[in-house]
């Protein structure tokens, strides 16, 4: 069986990101990068089921200017097999990325297709559910527990009251949530090995995809900051606060 | 200009989620109607008809739709989407599943948790866990749009809507095997106008005992940071943050939470907030209304005295 792992190259998750002064977009020059931490849980995923001896090869991809091969090799390291690389330098919306995962897709057949949920920059969550509306495949998103028997995946996964489980026929698409795994870390000998693991690259207009401009961003602001309150000495001086001066018990 | 919301339910009953989309929809302005797409939800649809400002409740009632699937749902409002120039959800974890699957299929680009109606193709939403709001400005002919239920207010229950029963029946691949979900007789995270919420430093799940005490005494909610979920503390149901609920109650109390950036943009627009924590260096100060530098186990029973 077949795992594609599309990954997304973001800042990372310990950065806090700041917005340029003419208020056109946040700016990311010279800030760490990394795989996105859900993509990462994603591979995890699909080199464990390698491990298992139920996938047979590890494919991901990603879309992006040339940097993002930075990500696909660390996925490498991490254990997949071989990596594709769909170069751009727009900045796409969710919808135009699943329209070209589609085209990797028709081509790799892959049985099962896993996400992570959303992306830390653009927070959409988005991506991983289009591509199964492109693909008309079944989709189970927001994962903390995957099992796959045969022809047939179980998945559990985080929903707003507690957790639902679904099972569907493969191919079908996956998203993972935080607790389906602890991603490893690279070992050195691997970071090595993955350096010379395939990586295909290809332009968009290869993949034969019409993209249309669906939005334009207007301005990226701060949020309003919210102002430091005050320190109580006490618990009886912070109940008279709330009490009498914010009136919130 | 029409609106479709799709309303957030449990078959039993309708979410206030829904009234707050609701509301977002009022300010884009149209007519609105609901879907309720469910089975045997008649209290639901009966809530959705009472939404101030909803002239019309759609009703696809089949077991087909009990679960809520992503994968027919989605068809089901594809295929009434002709009527409509705009698609409105919560940012649930059924509105986030469904609504990215209708856009791709009208071909459209969607909106995730828009915070602000701007004007009625221009929106607000955060990025980089809030770090940054940007000001969208849709091109496309139909919008597809999951709402932050916590930016807006819910619309009264004054209205009359009228029912309409769908036809459509669709039947998905995908299977319900089991549903666990979280029994508290406390408020919903998304509902409560308290919310007390633990992190790491409660040290275990059975020390989330003294936040429960508290909350039943105020009428509030308990809530946790990813720390204290991944440390197996609670539920991940339970979590506030960036990949978690974002609330906005009256009062938030974050007790031995030290204020990662992925916490605070779940809670920061609370309206007060208040911080007890033993490290005066703890980040989670820089947001909060009110500080208390004090030992939780200590802190927390003796609030718990004085409220």
């Amino acid at each position: 069986m077949k795992v594609l792992v599309p990954v997304k190259r973001v800042v990372d998750a310990n950065v806090k990101v700041r917005v340029k002064a003419d208020n056109t977009n946040v700016d990311t020059t010279n800030l760490k990068m990394a795989l996105n931490p859900f993509c990462e849980i994603a591979v995890e995923e699909a080199v464990r089921l390698k491990e298992a001896g139920i996938a047979t090869e590890v494919v991901v991809v990603s879309v992006g200017p040339k940097a993002v091969q930075e990500q696909l090799r660390t996925a490498m390291a991490l254990g997949a097999d071989r990596a594709i690389h769909i170069e751009t330098d727009e900045a796409l919306v969710p919808l135009s990325i699943a329209k070209l995962l589609k085209a990797v897709q028709d081509k790799e057949q892959a049985q099962l297709i896993i996400f992570g949920k959303q992306s830390i920059d653009g927070d959409n969550n988005q991506t991983g559910q289009m591509l199964a509306a492109l693909t008309d495949l079944p989709q189970a998103t927001f994962a903390s527990e995957v099992k796959i028997d045969g022809d047939v995946v179980t998945v559990s996964r985080e929903i707003d009251g507690g957790v639902q489980t679904l099972k569907m026929p493969l191919p079908a698409i996956v998203t993972v949530d935080l607790r389906l795994n602890e991603p490893r870390y690279a070992s050195l000998p691997n970071i090595m090995k993955a350096k010379r693991k395939p990586l295909a690259i290809m332009a968009v207009a290869d993949l034969g995809v019409n993209l249309k401009t669906h939005q334009t961003i207007i301005s990226v602001t701060p949020p309003v900051e919210r102002k430091a309150g005050i320190m109580v000495s006490s618990v009886e001086a912070l109940v008279d606060k709330l009490k009498n001066e914010a009136k919130v018990i | 200009m029409a609106i479709l919301v799709l309303a957030e339910h449990d078959n039993v009953s309708l979410k206030n989620d829904t009234a707050k989309v609701v509301s977002a929809a009022a300010a884009i302005g149209g007519d609105i109607h609901v879907l309720v797409a469910g089975v045997d939800c008649s209290a639901a649809v009966s809530a959705a008809q009472s939404l101030a400002g909803v002239s019309k409740v759609l009703v696809a009632n089949a077991t087909q739709y009990g679960a809520q699937l992503a994968e027919n749902v989605s068809k089901l409002i594809v295929e009434l989407a002709g009527d409509y120039e705009y698609i409105l959800a919560a940012t649930s974890s059924v509105g986030k599943d469904t609504l990215p699957r209708v856009a791709a299929l009208l071909d459209v680009a969607q909106m995730s948790e828009v915070i602000e109606v701007v004007s009625p193709d221009t929106f607000v939403r955060p990025i980089y866990a809030g770090s940054a709001l940007e000001t969208v400005q849709s091109l496309d002919d139909k919008k597809v749009i999951t709402v932050r239920s916590s930016a807006f207010d819910a619309v009264a229950s004054t209205g009359k809507a009228e029912v309409v029963n769908l036809s459509q029946v669709i039947d998905a691949s995908t299977e319900l095997v089991s549903e666990s979900l979280t029994e508290s007789v406390r408020p919903e995270l998304g509902n409560a106008g308290i919310i007390i919420s633990g992190g790491r430093g409660m040290g275990s799940g059975e020390n989330f005992a003294i936040l429960e005490q508290l909350a039943d005494k105020l009428g509030a909610a308990v809530g946790a940071s990813r720390a204290a979920v991944d440390a197996g503390f609670v539920s991940n149901d339970l979590q506030v943050g960036q990949t978690g609920k974002i609330v906005a109650p009256n009062l938030y109390i974050a007790v031995g939470i030290s204020g990662a950036i992925q916490h605070l943009a779940g809670m920061k627009d609370s309206k007060v907030i208040v911080a007890i924590n033993k490290d005066p260096d703890a980040p989670i100060f820089q947001v909060a209304d009110y500080g208390l530098v004090a030992d939780l186990f200590e802190a927390v029973p003796a609030l718990n005295q004085l409220v």
